[in-house]
């Protein structure tokens, strides 16, 4: 049990040792061993959307009453492979209007950061590429630079449709930004710090969602409009805008955007189970089976939101934001505050 | 040992090839035109119609104002999470004074609310 559970852990280590007793130097053995990671993160990334997916199309199915993918292997689980197949060979059109460098650089843009995210992630009992001190306000730093990226592909596209899309999804996802960072807050004031491995570790007793519940919904709120997902899809509303910023993008550059919205999801999941679910702590189960299924969990969730609540029109879009989220937030720091000083009696 | 700002940039230039590598995969697996596409493949996509007039106009001023009201409450998060990290070693203090901070952008945000900044005309 022990064995599995520091699996990855021993692997590494036994790896880096085997390096060093070829006579390679630590910095250049670590180089090679993020190389590996890097690698791993890459194949986690591309597994889990080829499942999520489908997944996503069997729930959509499932919940709108018709079977959804059934024709491609059982139960159509091949049918992403064969979607990604067919963008994978499609013809590459740039529309003479464009703004060339600009509309080709978004899409890569925009995979480089959802990636980048994975990178203070903690994937397991001692499994993080970095333990920075400032994780959580990296990976919030991070996440809200995709804004510039959906800009950038709205803007260098030249099409209307997507211009307009994209300033929309700039005024929604700078608007729900706001209370995306504020009800994280709480967390980081019961914890103390910014690391998540010790935002983790302070979960060992009780899970911050029993503390923190208004912050959960609050943050689930957010984050299900920073990932421009229904029912705040308002941006790339199908039916009105085409597309959004990427009704000019077509083939591969379409299913880099495509590739880095679920990536997206991924790591926010990750990232709201780790900071409200506890993490990779749990019983019976190695550590990074447990982030594994709580992912899974908080992922479904946000299908079953998407597929469940109609489209929210522009103009509430906006106002919920900052006339209901950002008060809440705020009232929730200083409740969490008097909470500290009553229930701790810290600093009296 | 690599130092975190090491491993973060080298991390970068790793995520930076993925979605490179994938175009370059896709580029090697495409078919590629003999002939340049005709002019009327290229014009950009509104459903069938000639586009009228540029795209790059100035647009609606709200936009403008929610990005004013953002950059304030942006800079109030910054603010606040160095304090949120200390909060049980200051005291009192910084508690009461962290109130008044909040309470000044309350008022703020009721100023904007009340001069029509939040309506979506």
């Amino acid at each position: 049990m022990q064995k599995i559970e520091t699996l990855f852990v021993d692997l590494s280590d036994w790896f880096i040792a085997w390096l060093q007793s070829l006579g390679v130097p630590l910095a250049w053995a670590d180089a090679i061993l993020l190389l590996i990671q890097f690698l791993c993160i890459v194949g986690i990334i591309l597994a889990n959307i080829t499942i999520l997916i489908w997944l996503e199309r069997k729930v959509s199915g499932f919940i709108q009453q018709r079977p959804g993918p059934n024709r491609l292997g059982p139960h159509g689980v091949f049918q992403t492979v064969a979607d990604a197949l067919k963008l994978l060979t499609k013809e590459d059109i740039i529309p003479s209007k464009t703004d060339r460098l600009i509309f080709i650089t978004a899409p890569i843009l925009f995979m480089t950061i959802s990636v980048m995210l994975y990178i203070v992630l903690p994937m397991g009992k001692d499994m993080q590429v970095v333990d920075l001190n400032v994780g959580l306000f990296f990976f919030i730093s991070l996440g809200s630079l995709t804004t510039i990226a959906l800009l950038m592909g709205g803007w260098g596209s030249n099409n209307k449709w997507s211009l307009l899309g994209a300033m929309r999804s700039v005024a929604q996802m700078i608007s729900y930004e706001i209370p995306l960072a504020l009800s994280l807050m709480g967390v980081v004031m019961i914890t103390g710090s910014l690391r998540l491995s010790d935002i983790v570790a302070a979960q060992d007793n009780v899970w911050f969602i029993l503390l923190q519940p208004i912050a959960f919904i609050t943050y689930f709120i957010a984050a299900t409009a920073e990932l421009n997902r229904g029912p705040f899809d308002m941006p790339e509303a199908e039916q009105e805008l085409t597309a959004g910023a990427y009704t000019e993008y077509s083939g591969m550059r379409y299913a880099l955007f495509f590739l880095a919205e679920y990536t997206n999801l991924v790591a926010v999941s990750a990232l709201l189970s780790t900071l409200f679910l506890g993490g990779w702590q749990g019983p019976w189960l190695p550590s990074w089976l447990w982030i594994i299924i709580k992912t899974y969990l908080v992922m479904f969730l946000f299908m079953w939101v998407k597929w469940t609540f109609p489209r929210i029109r522009m103009d509430h879009l906006m106002a919920f934001s900052w006339k209901v989220l950002i008060p809440v937030t705020l009232v929730n720091i200083v409740a969490t505050g008097f909470g500290l000083y009553i229930f701790k009696g810290i600093g009296g | 040992m690599l130092s975190h700002s090491a491993t973060i940039g080298i991390f970068l230039l790793l995520a930076v090839c993925f979605p490179v590598g994938a175009m370059i995969a896709a580029w090697m697996l495409r078919p590629k035109p003999k002939t340049p596409p005709d002019d009327q493949k290229l014009v950009p996509y509104e459903c069938g119609v000639d586009t009228i007039g540029p795209t790059w106009i100035r647009f609606k001023p709200n936009y403008f104002l929610y990005a004013l009201i953002f950059l304030a409450f942006d800079v109030e998060v910054v603010f606040l999470f160095p304090w949120a990290v200390k909060f049980q070693m200051l005291g009192l203090f910084a508690f009461v004074e962290m109130l008044i901070f909040i309470g000044i952008l309350i008022i703020g945000l009721w100023y904007a609310w009340k001069e029509g900044a939040l309506e979506w005309r």
